[in-house]
């Protein structure tokens, strides 16, 4: 930072459009979803579903994982689409760095699932989280919304206080069994999912 | 429901999310107000990064890649990616995707029954250069059918996605063409209620693009937001 960064935004945004229904042999990537380095110790699984408000499972959306290293490092790494040199075809991570991106379309059911590894805390005392970007036809902007782990519940709590329990609860992950979290995503409805606008 | 809490409008830049004229957003967009937070925290401040190793050179050429020439007439967009204080942003991944010439795209589920074309599958991506400058070869998307309401024909457009230097400028949208006389009908352009907003996603003709006996040329440039706090990090 420096002290004669401007103090306001001077350009007004390019508005944002939906992603449509047809993204998928562009977004889409291999090993999209591997985002923990092969040979991970002790990765863990995020997966679930993404819902409409009719509580039908949407088959085109797109969600995007952007989270710390397991020592809580954001620095994160290039890597995650690399492409063969001969072929050009993306071929994906090389398995050895972790780039802490991790991108993948839900299925015709609207499931989605991620293998990764649990954040550290990304500044001493912080309650770690996966942030998430949701991307569907139909939804005109993208939205953001974060997964908290079933450990991290009470500092969670913590940091929203005024959010009623059954709407903190659709930021947290539900354990499965070891190393394996579920997490909805509903766009609308009475479970609706808590989004976050950065201000 | 005071104007405050409507979901989806909370600036005139972006579209509105309940947007009724563009039926799939009616069970699809957020009841709440988007949570405020008001002092991002370091996770959303900061973004993945890519390279040279997630990005080919042939791969902003879109007319590349197969046997021979794909059909349309050959264009070039050019424009910069800025932050909203007018930095350029170098080193962005910007992905792309589009229609072919005849307003079809490559993918299983699009079966309006316009010609696919064998030497055009039409992504592309690239990275921005220390002007923050991205560039495009591809061909002019066609206009295409869909089943919004009766007689609805997409402007011809080309999605584009772009991530920033924070997580919270993350962004994808789509690039119209000038003068397109289906701007009017078009439910998915609308949702962007500021005529203004809606103009900065029309590209502009550039003649000095445009070479001879080759393509036509078309600027385009691109301002992420993010929150205020995303001005002030060092990158």
């Amino acid at each position: 930072m420096t002290p004669s960064a401007p103090r306001s935004h001077s350009l007004p945004p390019t508005p944002a459009q939906t992603v449509g229904p047809f993204f998928g042999y562009a977004l889409p990537f291999a090993g999209g979803a591997r985002i923990a380095v092969d040979g991970d110790p002790d990765p863990i699984t995020v997966h679930g579903q993404v819902f409409d408000g009719a509580e039908v499972p949407i088959p085109d959306a797109l969600v995007e994982i952007w989270q710390a290293d397991r020592d809580g490092s954001l620095t994160g790494a290039p890597g995650s689409l690399r492409h063969d040199q001969v072929t050009g075809e993306v071929i994906g991570r090389d398995g050895t760095a972790f780039t802490g991106f991790g991108r993948v379309p839900t299925d015709a059911d609207g499931h989605w699932a991620v293998r990764t590894v649990a954040p550290g805390p990304h500044r001493p005392g912080a309650v770690p989280y996966l942030a998430v970007a949701v991307f569907a036809r139909g939804l005109l902007h993208h939205l953001h919304t974060r997964v908290y782990l079933p450990e991290h519940a009470d500092g969670l709590r913590a940091q929203f206080p005024d959010l009623p329990d059954s709407r903190l609860a659709t930021l947290l992950a539900r354990r499965e069994r070891a190393g394996v979290y579920r997490f909805d995503i509903r766009l609308q409805g009475e479970e609706e999912t808590v989004f976050f606008d950065f201000r | 429901m005071a104007a405050a809490d409507r979901v989806g409008a909370p600036d005139p830049h972006h579209p509105t999310r309940d947007y009724p004229p563009y039926r799939s957003s009616a069970l699809r967009h957020p009841k709440h107000a988007p949570l405020p937070v008001v002092d991002p925290e370091a996770v959303e401040l900061t973004g993945p990064v890519f390279g040279v190793t997630d990005v080919s050179a042939l791969d902003n050429d879109l007319t590349l890649g197969k046997t021979g020439e794909p059909a349309g007439q050959r264009i070039t967009i050019t424009g910069r990616v800025l932050d909203r204080a007018g930095r350029p942003m170098a080193g962005q991944l910007v992905e792309v995707w589009q229609a072919n010439a005849a307003g079809r795209y490559a993918h299983d589920l699009d079966q309006h029954p316009a010609p696919l074309d064998p030497n055009f599958t039409g992504s592309g991506r690239c990275l921005t250069d220390d002007d923050g400058e991205y560039s495009f070869t591809t061909i002019r998307p066609g206009a295409y059918p869909w089943r919004n309401h009766l007689n609805a024909w997409r402007p011809a457009h080309i999605h584009f996605s772009l991530f920033g230097t924070a997580f919270t400028q993350r962004m994808v949208t789509q690039m119209y063409f000038p003068g397109d006389p289906l701007f009017p009908y078009d439910p998915v352009l609308r949702s962007v209620t500021d005529q203004a907003a809606r103009d900065r996603l029309v590209a502009v003709y550039d003649h000095e693009l445009s070479l001879p006996e080759w393509t036509l040329g078309y600027r385009w440039d691109i301002v992420l937001g993010g929150p205020s706090r995303t001005l002030f990090e060092d990158r």
